[in-house]
């Protein structure tokens, strides 16, 4: 299966080696040492992404998916290996604010206006007040959030939370976004509504996503490459490049092509865990 | 149908009106203190009312006319709280704010000094919080500080503060002052230090993700955060200031100021001034600390953390 997967790296690689590289990680561990021992959280994860991919991390709880995007995101320091973010180190990228992030929980400032959350990483920034405006505007309009700038986040619902949050992740203007199981707490409808604006969102401005979740339908459905990783140690165990078409709609999950895929990532979830411990 | 099956039963109850709001449960509680107040100035003050009597020469007194004595004793062992509140009135509207006896004029002595050690002591708890959130070492040299000046009885310092300060030529409102800054500093450091602590960590992950500095993340983040515990420790912190104040006034002489009236008050056994002094020291604490609270709320109200 493995080498299976790297035929297909290379393959990918040849076939776009005029797409940017944006994220390649070799041979990367990380080892957290507990009392109870050390706990191998990522174990010699191999990964190329490039620009425009929207990639899924899909796996069981403990797989290490969300310490993967947190590597990326340098919110984690890795033991082992090598990862490069826009060819440089993760916490030069961080620097220089090539990411934006956004987290399982919306994290927006009670005391701060929604436009304000927005506004946030802007002021971090030193933006000019009137480019603020402008960013703030803009990326309420595409999250479908405009007229809502001067409401406190208690006033939203979950799922505009979300966006709010995805706003603000935006405003940064990040070639590459980083999102953690964004829509994790939100019910299955608003969900699917939320993965339609973001796909809608990904088209327009050809960004590059990278998206942790456990939901099979959400993944196939989002990604044009799909990671599945198992736990302990935390490793990938397929990766799977979709050949669905780019402009999808929610009809699409019905396609055999979809449940193929869907059918791959089933496979692999239920072969990666060990359901013996 | 469930409504008036509800609401049938609680009609029966003859105390059904007065207590479902909170002005009638209020009301009983204040009647119930004034009531046992009462009875205890009675039960208090009967022996030396009998020793009266003995020494005049009466022995059949009326029960009334006991009660109404024991009630209106000069120096009373406690005193009835009518007897206060005359007292009060008489010291306050009737008096002249000039007057070394008017309560107003001894109440503003106090109050300056609370204010201006309650302010000093607010600066110093956010400052020694700040420092004990952004440094480890600060936290291990100044923590232990902090904590053990607490462990010190206050009127064991209180002279000495005055004593030591008075010799290096510093005397007047400041050295009182920083009594009531000792009293202060400290809950405003344990509530700021427990504030700047108590952003979450997906909020604190976000201001690393933005590579914002520490000073941004002060300003944005844990400031704001902090501001809810910095109200709470200001409320304890003024009522603490208040009694420093009272305590800074008793080594000095007791000149001026409420400490002073109870100081003299129990010089000369004047229990009717002791009792007004301590009823205008609640009042006081009770004002600045709402003054406190009305700021809280509408500090908050602005900042959308009230709904």
């Amino acid at each position: 299966m493995l080498t299976a997967a790297e035929i297909e790296d290379g393959l990918d690689d040849a076939m776009k080696e005029e797409a940017k590289r944006v994220i390649d990680i070799d041979k990367l561990s990380l080892t957290f040492q507990t009392n109870d021992g050390p706990v191998h959280a990522l174990s010699e994860i191999d990964l190329k992404i490039d620009q425009g991919d929207f990639v899924s991390f899909i796996g069981p709880s403990g797989c290490g998916k969300t310490t993967l995007l947190r590597v990326i995101a340098d919110l984690e320091q890795p033991t082992a290996g090598s990862i490069t973010v826009n060819g440089v180190s993760p916490e030069e990228a961080r620097l220089k604010r090539a990411y934006g992030y956004v987290f399982q929980a919306a994290a927006l400032y009670p005391w701060r206006t929604i436009a304000k959350n927005v506004a946030l990483p802007l002021e971090i920034m030193g933006l000019s007040r009137a480019e603020q405006q402008q960013r703030i505007a803009r990326n309420m309009e595409l999250v479908n959030l405009a007229g809502f700038e001067q409401k406190f986040p208690w006033q939203l619902s979950g799922g505009m939370q979300q966006r709010a949050s995805i706003a603000r992740a935006l405003a940064v203007e990040p070639d590459l976004l980083l999102m953690d199981e964004p829509f994790g707490a939100l019910d299955e409808i608003v969900r699917d509504h939320l993965n339609v604006q973001l796909l809608e969102l990904w088209a327009k401005t050809n960004k590059t996503v990278v998206f942790v979740t456990h939901s099979i339908p959400e993944a196939v459905f989002l990604s044009t490459k799909i990671v599945v990783l198992c736990p302990r140690p935390g490793r990938i165990y397929d990766v799977i490049e979709s050949d669905l078409p780019r402009q999808r709609d929610l009809d699409i999950r019905e396609s055999p092509e979809f449940l193929k895929i869907a059918h791959r990532v089933r496979d692999g979830l239920r072969a990666g865990h060990s359901y013996e411990d | 149908m469930t409504d008036t099956a509800l609401s049938s039963p609680r009609s029966l109850s003859p105390f059904a009106g007065l207590m479902s709001g909170t002005a009638g449960p209020v009301v009983v509680v204040v009647l119930a203190i004034i009531a046992i107040w009462y009875l205890g100035a009675i039960a208090l003050n009967a022996a030396f009312q009998q020793d009266t009597y003995e020494r005049a020469g009466r022995t059949d007194v009326p029960l009334v006319e006991f009660i109404g004595d024991t009630l209106a004793q000069e120096r009373p062992k406690l005193p009835a709280p009518h007897q206060v509140a005359v007292e009060l009135w008489k010291t306050t509207v009737e008096k002249k704010i000039t007057s070394k006896r008017s309560l107003i004029h001894h109440s503003t002595i106090t109050l300056s000094t609370t204010l201006l050690g309650f302010f000093i002591g607010t600066s110093l708890g956010i400052l020694l919080a700040v420092g004990i959130v952004h440094s480890g070492v600060l936290e291990k040299s100044l923590m232990p500080w902090v904590i053990s000046s607490q462990t010190i009885p206050v009127l064991a310092i209180a002279p000495m503060i005055i004593v030591v300060l008075g010799n290096s030529g510093i005397t007047g409102l400041l050295p009182k002052a920083l009594i009531s800054t000792y009293l202060s500093f400290f809950p405003v450091t344990v509530g700021m230090v427990k504030g700047l602590r108590s952003p979450e960590v997906i909020h604190m992950d976000l201001m690393h993700t933005y590579s914002a500095s520490r000073f941004q993340t002060f300003w944005k983040l844990r400031l704001p955060y902090a501001l809810p515990y910095l109200f709470t420790s200001m409320k304890i912190g003024m009522a603490a200031s208040l009694v420093g104040a009272i305590i800074g006034e008793l080594p000095t002489g007791a000149v001026a100021g409420l400490g002073a009236r109870l100081l003299a008050g129990s010089y000369y056994g004047q229990t009717i001034q002791i009792w007004s002094a301590l009823f205008m020291a609640a009042f006081l604490a009770g004002s600045l600390v709402a003054l406190i609270g009305l700021t809280e709320k509408l500090t908050l109200k602005r900042m959308g953390l009230s709904r």
